[in-house]
């Protein structure tokens, strides 16, 4: 199970600048590296990160074998309403975990 | 290779310059200081820190039943943040009734062997890591102070011999980078002191959490010298001097590492 960290805050007023700052558990295997018996360790990314404001999509990204382990991510986004954030992160190996946070906008 | 080169160069430069003896107290510094302002930055900030991820899920573990008693830590030790306040930086400790140094993963271990009747942990693992880091969290700012346990003495004095003694097919001691030339470059890199006061750390070249012990063993093939099993005495006795040696540093644990 992979343990995410999500970091918003509670409280913004509309038409502020908030950051957001995400930390999630993975071990981003890149595929390049061998293992002991020299075959490749199968590579195991998170592939894509998005993030929905009330279901419209603000923030995505994409990852590559080159991202170090355990990513943190951090962006900005206007606050517009109150409501829900919602953070995927999808992968090799099936890795899909959601997480999800609410904002109140004064 | 480059890295390789730099050793030998080293080795050709300190036996030159030999300063016998250790770091002052004043003169004492964390590798913190030293570190880059993103790694400084990435310490400061538990959210940043990768370390909080074994945090929490050593917060989940503490109060988790495990073994053949269904106990928890929290059964006998109640809420970490007060019983464990201040105890990593007393770590190793000489244990009298085993009659050798145990460090914190191994009195985790042991309290799961004969208070929970669990089995061990194994070394590095995700558990024990997360319960260590757990445990040392609470340490953290806490003074480091210097066994007095005359017991605990002759594992210092081991652990100094171990330090000072010259290994490996590069034939360095421990001294010779972190007595003799702390602040200097190795291959870009700058040597620190190498105080144990963030274990366990986050180290970047690890991409993982680590004890003090993985690091041990990590110096050691550096310096191209076979390594001890992973429970050998050699590393308890290194860990207490290596406390010793830090007294008067503060605890960063869990720390980040370049």
């Amino acid at each position: 199970m992979a343990r995410a960290l999500i970091n918003v805050p509670p409280r913004a007023k509309k038409g502020d600048i908030i950051e957001i700052r995400t930390l999630i558990s993975h071990p981003m295997e890149t595929g390049y590296r061998a293992g002991f018996n020299g075959s490749l360790i199968p590579r195991d990314i998170i592939r894509s990160f998005v993030c929905l404001y009330n279901d419209i999509e603000v923030f995505r990204a994409e990852f590559s074998p080159a991202v170090a382990a355990n990513p943190f991510i951090s962006f900005h986004t206007m606050a517009t309403e109150s409501g829900k954030l919602t953070f995927r992160w999808t992968g090799d190996k099936d890795f899909d975990v959601t997480e999800t946070q609410e904002i109140v906008v004064e | 290779m480059i890295f390789r080169v730099c050793l030998a160069v080293l080795a050709i430069l300190t036996a030159s310059q030999l300063q016998a003896g250790e770091i002052a107290p004043e003169q004492r510094r964390s590798a913190y200081d030293t570190m880059s302002a993103g790694t400084r930055a990435m310490q400061d900030d538990d959210m940043a820190n990768p370390a909080t991820l074994w945090v929490l899920d050593g917060e989940a573990l503490w109060s988790q039943p495990a073994g053949a008693t269904q106990k928890s830590c929290a059964d006998c030790h109640g809420d970490a943040k007060i019983s464990m306040k201040g105890r990593a930086a007393r770590y190793p400790q000489f244990d009298a009734t085993t009659g050798g140094v145990v460090d914190l993963e191994q009195q985790i271990n042991y309290c799961r062997r004969e208070r929970q009747k669990a089995t061990p942990l194994a070394f590095e693992s995700h558990e024990l890591l997360a319960l260590s880091a757990w445990v040392s969290l609470q340490s953290r700012g806490a003074r480091i102070e210097a066994s007095t346990d005359p017991a605990a003495q002759k594992a210092i004095e081991a652990g100094r011999r171990l330090f000072t003694e010259r290994r490996g097919q590069l034939n360095l001691s421990c001294a010779q980078c972190h007595d003799d030339n702390w602040g200097r470059s190795l291959a870009g890199a700058t040597i620190p002191q190498g105080h144990p006061n963030g274990y366990p750390l986050y180290r970047l070249e690890w991409q993982s959490l680590g004890s003090m012990r993985r690091r041990l063993r990590n110096c050691l093939s550096g310096m191209r010298a076979e390594l001890w099993p992973q429970d050998a005495p050699e590393y308890d006795d290194l860990e207490i001097y290596l406390m010793s040696r830090a007294s008067s540093l503060t605890m960063e644990s869990p720390a980040v590492r370049p």
